[in-house]
């Protein structure tokens, strides 16, 4: 059994999500081949074969510099056909959701979205996905010879005991009619941690009052090496950027930890936060939906309390 | 401008989920269906799009007939026909096929749907029907305009925005804050009573994506208070109890 894996790049580095990836198809069984568009540290192709890669094909075609879906979707599919691959694993992401689909079509293949954790193979091959916003689950049979699987965050734990793998340029033939859609430019945040990758998140709500008060939230989040995000008003107020913004209609993420400051807990708030490990609630209302929710609570003032804690972390550091 | 718009029939954000008969069936007990968030963006910026350029907008959905009431809603809100496939939206490849064999005939300039179904919450629809009509397919779209032929369209990416070119036809995933959601007023509802709702049976591919069983998520055992005076017992509780930090 062959698994192809498309694995993002930042700034030279692989994406958490994607060497999750890896490691997840390397406990699916068989050999594990990994496509990367982009220039890449060698310390990346490392971690790759670390988390369980054995074959890394590089693409650094300066046509696909830049993120185009139709050109990645058709490297994929043909990669799939030269590694004899019956899978592609590729987390959930604005890369992975629609190279998934297009790839899904050209190969005939059954896709399972969402996918939180490894298939049941004792009877046909079922997997498990979040549904409802992360408010359920649904366990289903893929059918048909071909399978994709876009993987959620924390659907695996990422292998550190893989060896370095073999790395081959790979230059797929490329189309015209792959270059319908031109990215002209991008505006992306650098140095931040990514929200959807975060293993903590730092939340703030309406509570804070004004995006003059995000200071401190922003100290607890570095403190942490965690993201930040918010609630819904907070981002259609403009105190934060809509990036940022969780929930139903949002980033829907799965961190280890979130932490919520001053948000009620609204169901919509609640939908896009319910997968995390462990959510800790800071809000000054000992009545807050949220509390029901949380793993850990605080009733009081985040004014008050934030920077405390921040300081509590700091102290049992040192 | 012909437009079409892709509407799902989904229970309102509020509602607890709950499943029956062993947990193979979705408990309609007591919900509230709507047409998802996403979709009322497309169809909100399809009127806008609409008034600014002309044309005309048809809206789809792939659902049983219990989906009519919310077909008629986007008929109220602005699309001016809408088209039902007959069959149960058993997966995302099922439901693109229906889409695009829909859309093959009916000469399209732009397709519009909402960035993702909060049912399957899958994102792929869009993909997957650009796929099988060899057009690009965008999301998610916070910001579609039209000139002439080409459209500029933001796209959010992980961190920021991506900005594309793009000529029509093509496909775009809308969220906010690409329009208003818009309020169907009392003209619209009663316009929509005679506007043409057509049904049509499916095409014969099958699901490839078949649920078994639903499972609720395990209950939360209940928050531990710590005192705003004794952070570091909290401190203490992440780090040793739940491992977190
Ligand atoms: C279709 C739909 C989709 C939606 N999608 C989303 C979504 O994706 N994400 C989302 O977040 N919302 C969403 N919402 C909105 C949601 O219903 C709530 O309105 C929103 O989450 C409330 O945000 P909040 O908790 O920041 O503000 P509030 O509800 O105003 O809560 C503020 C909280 O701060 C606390 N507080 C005040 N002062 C302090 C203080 N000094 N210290 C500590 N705590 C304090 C208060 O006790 C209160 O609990 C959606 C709504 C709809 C209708
Ligand atoms: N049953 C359906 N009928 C019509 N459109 C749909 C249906 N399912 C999904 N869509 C469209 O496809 C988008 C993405 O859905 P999904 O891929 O399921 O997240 C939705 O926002 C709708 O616009």
């Amino acid at each position: 059994m062959s698994v192809l894996v498309f694995a993002e790049l930042e700034e030279g580095q692989v994406k958490k999500s994607s060497l999750e990836a890896v490691s997840y198809s390397l406990a699916l069984g068989g050999e594990v081949s990994v496509i990367a568009f982009g220039t890449m540290d060698d310390s990346a192709i490392a971690e790759l074969g670390k988390a369980g890669a054995t074959k890394v094909l590089k693409v650094t075609d300066a046509k696909l510099a830049e993120n185009n879906i139709m050109a990645y979707s058709s490297a994929v599919a043909e990669a799939m056909e030269k590694e004899g691959a019956d899978f592609l694993v590729l987390a959930k992401s604005s890369l992975g959701d629609p190279i998934s689909a297009r790839v899904a079509i050209k190969v005939g293949a059954a896709l399972g979205s969402n996918v939180v954790d490894l298939p049941d193979t004792s009877s046909g091959f079922k997997v498990k996905s979040s549904i409802y916003t992360g408010k359920a689950y649904a366990v289903s049979e893929l059918k048909g010879d071909k399978k994709i699987l876009v993987l959620k965050k924390n659907a695996a734990e990422i292998k550190e005991d893989g060896g370095a793998p073999a790395v081959e340029e790979f230059t797929p033939a490329t189309k015209d009619e792959d270059f319908k859609a031109k990215v002209t430019s991008t505006d992306k945040a650098t140095g931040d941690v990514l929200l959807p990758e975060a293993d903590i998140v730092v939340s703030g709500g309406r509570g804070l009052k004004g995006p003059e008060n995000w200071g401190m939230i922003e100290e607890l989040a570095k403190e942490l090496g965690a993201a930040t995000g918010c609630s819904k008003p907070v981002s259609d107020m403009d105190w934060r950027p809509h990036h940022e913004h969780v929930g139903q209609t949002g980033i829907k993420v799965s961190p280890s930890l979130y932490i919520a400051v001053g948000i009620s807990g609204a169901i919509q708030h609640l939908a896009g936060v319910n997968s995390s490990k462990y959510i800790l609630v800071i809000n000054k209302d000992p009545e807050a939906p949220f509390f029901k929710a949380a793993d850990y609570g605080v009733v009081g003032d985040a004014f008050d309390v934030v920077p405390k804690l921040t300081e509590a972390i700091k102290a049992q550091r040192s | 401008m012909k437009i079409l718009v892709c509407i799902t029939h989904v229970p309102d954000t509020t509602s607890r989920i709950a499943f029956t008969d062993g947990n193979t069936k979705f408990d309609k007990n007591g919900i509230q269906f709507i047409i998802g968030p996403y979709d009322d963006y497309a169809l909100a910026r399809a009127v806008e799009l609409k008034e600014q350029h002309g044309g005309s907008i048809t809206a789809i959905n792939v659902g049983e007939a219990e989906t009519e009431p919310t077909i008629r809603k986007a008929l109220a809100i602005g699309a001016d026909e809408a088209i039902r496939v007959n069959a149960h939206p058993e997966d995302a490849i099922f439901v693109a096929k229906q889409i695009a064999s829909v859309a093959k005939g009916g000469d399209y300039d732009l397709i519009l749907m909402g960035r993702e179904s909060i049912d399957f919450n899958g994102g792929q629809v869009h993909g997957m029907v650009g796929e099988i009509l060899g057009i690009p397919s965008i999301s998610p779209v916070m910001k579609l305009d039209i000139e002439g032929n080409t459209a500029k369209v933001t796209r959010e990416i992980e961190g920021g925005k991506e900005y594309l070119e793009i000529e029509m036809p093509f496909i775009a995933g809308c969220q906010e804050p690409i329009a208003e959601w818009k309020i169907p007023n009392m003209r619209g509802i009663m316009s929509a009573r005679t506007k043409p709702l057509n049904v049509i049976d499916p095409t014969g591919d099958n699901p490839m994506n078949v649920v078994e069983v639903f499972e609720m998520p395990p209950a939360k055992s209940g928050v531990k208070l710590v005192e705003p005076d004794n952070l570091e017992e909290l401190v203490k509780l992440l780090k040793t109890e739940a491992k977190v930090i």
